[in-house]
């Protein structure tokens, strides 16, 4: 008996519509969540992500239904982000159907508002997702999508942002994201052993071999993706099956 | 059969709602201390901080007719910080009391693991209880939590295992209570809520 190690698809939208960027950037069409969200609850994923990257005010309205679409198909736990940027915008995901909210930007530029959130939902419903990016010999906190770089080292902000009240850390690594050349195993393993809350690894994912690396030599507690779903190049209920082969304990569908 | 819903305020209780409607359940969600005192079947559920839910039950005037409705043998199910309600106080709101109903108090789960406890655990069944029957034994659950209530106790009808064994499923008379969440557990979690509404009917 012990904690399954968690496969998370994340769906990019553009506020309805699937989409998918290399390098955060290059989008194009990869379907409509509502389905794709049918679909891995029922393949047996762990947990869901939705994220507006577009997170732009005058399309809030359709994100919002988006989310509420997106958590009527679900039996499993959702999270929403892209543009909260106070506890009304949070609020407004949690009442849509959205278990956790994720913060990213806005964390960044207003840290006070990781304890707001907290303080109103729980730890266990604010996900701290930050957006590392390797500078020489430590990774700098990147925002805005991952193109403007901060004055955080990865390691200082994902500290702070436990201690301010996030009880999860969605750690995308902006050199792999979209590369599937894998996860950074050397970025995971020093947040996740760094911080007292579970970490989700995220960007490059593409082999099972991947996942299989970032739980055992990355100590990620969960491991995200989404092209490689979407495309149906992977299946979440075979990931899994692979995983269990070689002793990682995962949830199995039944 | 009605099955009510305790709304107070900060819960989880649109996606209890949806799951419970999946099963064919009809659903009332309220605040409202006449209709607890008189619903025929009722749901806690709790996500966020303890406080939050025991203050609010002082606020709304939900603790007497709760505690009526469950002496009178009203089928309860608490959720997550709905079981924990159920103890006499939890260490994450040490001022405020809790329903008293299980004799012993809720601490915070070890600092040598990761908290919140975020994911899919398995229990180990401490005796034969209704809310699982027909769930496969190595079935996964849906935790988020950092508090919990001690294993021991004569309610306790299955534990999980964090840092340490902890009641994940309690099962007393009539009073129900699961740390997880079952409308989040995928088709074991489903079960479980079919199993309660069969009970209660």
């Amino acid at each position: 008996m012990s904690l399954a190690h968690r496969i998370i698809p994340c769906l990019d939208t553009d506020g309805s519509r699937v989409v998918k960027g290399v390098h955060f950037e290059a989008l194009r069409d990869a379907g409509d969540p509502v389905e794709l969200a049918a679909r891995y609850n029922a393949e047996g994923a762990d947990e869901l992500v939705v994220l507006d990257i577009a997170a732009a005010r005058d399309n809030r309205p359709t994100f919002l239904e988006t989310i509420r679409r997106v958590a009527e198909e679900l039996s499993i736990p959702l999270s929403a982000g892209g543009g909260i940027r106070s506890l009304e915008d949070a609020r407004s995901v949690v009442d849509a159907g959205a278990d956790k909210v994720t913060l990213n930007t806005a964390a960044v530029e207003h840290p006070q508002l990781i304890s707001e959130l907290s303080r109103e939902f729980g730890a266990q419903a604010v996900v701290l997702a930050i957006d590392a990016k390797r500078v020489d010999a430590h990774w700098q906190v990147r925002v805005k999508g991952g193109r403007v770089p901060t004055d955080w080292n990865v390691l200082d902000w994902a500290a702070r942002g436990v201690e301010l009240g996030a009880g999860e850390i969605l750690l995308t690594s902006v050199d792999r994201d979209g590369t599937q050349s894998g996860f950074d195993l050397e970025l995971t393993a020093a947040i996740s052993r760094s911080v007292g809350v579970p970490v989700i690894a995220s960007g490059g994912a593409k082999l099972p071999q991947h996942f299989l690396d970032v739980f055992r030599e990355g100590a990620a507690d969960a491991a995200l993706a989404a092209s490689i779903f979407h495309h149906q190049m992977q299946s979440i209920r075979e990931l899994k099956s692979f995983l269990e082969s070689r002793g990682v304990s995962v949830r199995l569908p039944c | 059969m009605i099955a009510t819903l305790i709304d107070y305020g900060a819960g989880n209780v649109s996606s209890v709602a949806r799951a419970l409607g999946r099963l064919g359940a009809e659903v009332r969600t309220t605040n409202e201390p006449e209709e607890i005192a008189a619903a025929t079947c009722l749901i806690l559920p709790g996500v966020g901080h303890s406080a939050a839910l025991l203050h609010s039950l002082e606020v709304h005037g939900l603790r007497h007719p709760l505690l009526t409705a469950i002496s009178r043998g009203t089928p309860f199910l608490g959720i997550c910080l709905g079981l924990q309600a159920l103890y006499q106080r939890s260490a994450e709101a040490p001022e405020l009391a809790g329903l008293g109903l299980v004799d012993s108090r809720v601490h915070q789960l070890p600092p040598n693991v990761k908290l919140p406890h975020m994911g899919w655990n398995q229990l180990r069944p401490v005796r034969d209880c209704h809310l699982l029957e027909g769930i496969p034994a190595d079935a996964y659950f849906y935790f988020a939590h950092s508090y919990a209530a001690p294993a021991g106790g004569p309610a306790t009808a299955a534990t999980c295992e964090h840092g340490r064994e902890f009641t994940a499923v309690l099962e007393t008379a009539r009073i129900f209570g699961v740390q997880f969440h079952p409308e989040k557990s995928g088709v074991a979690g489903a079960k479980l809520l079919d199993n309660f509404l069969r009970l209660a009917r």
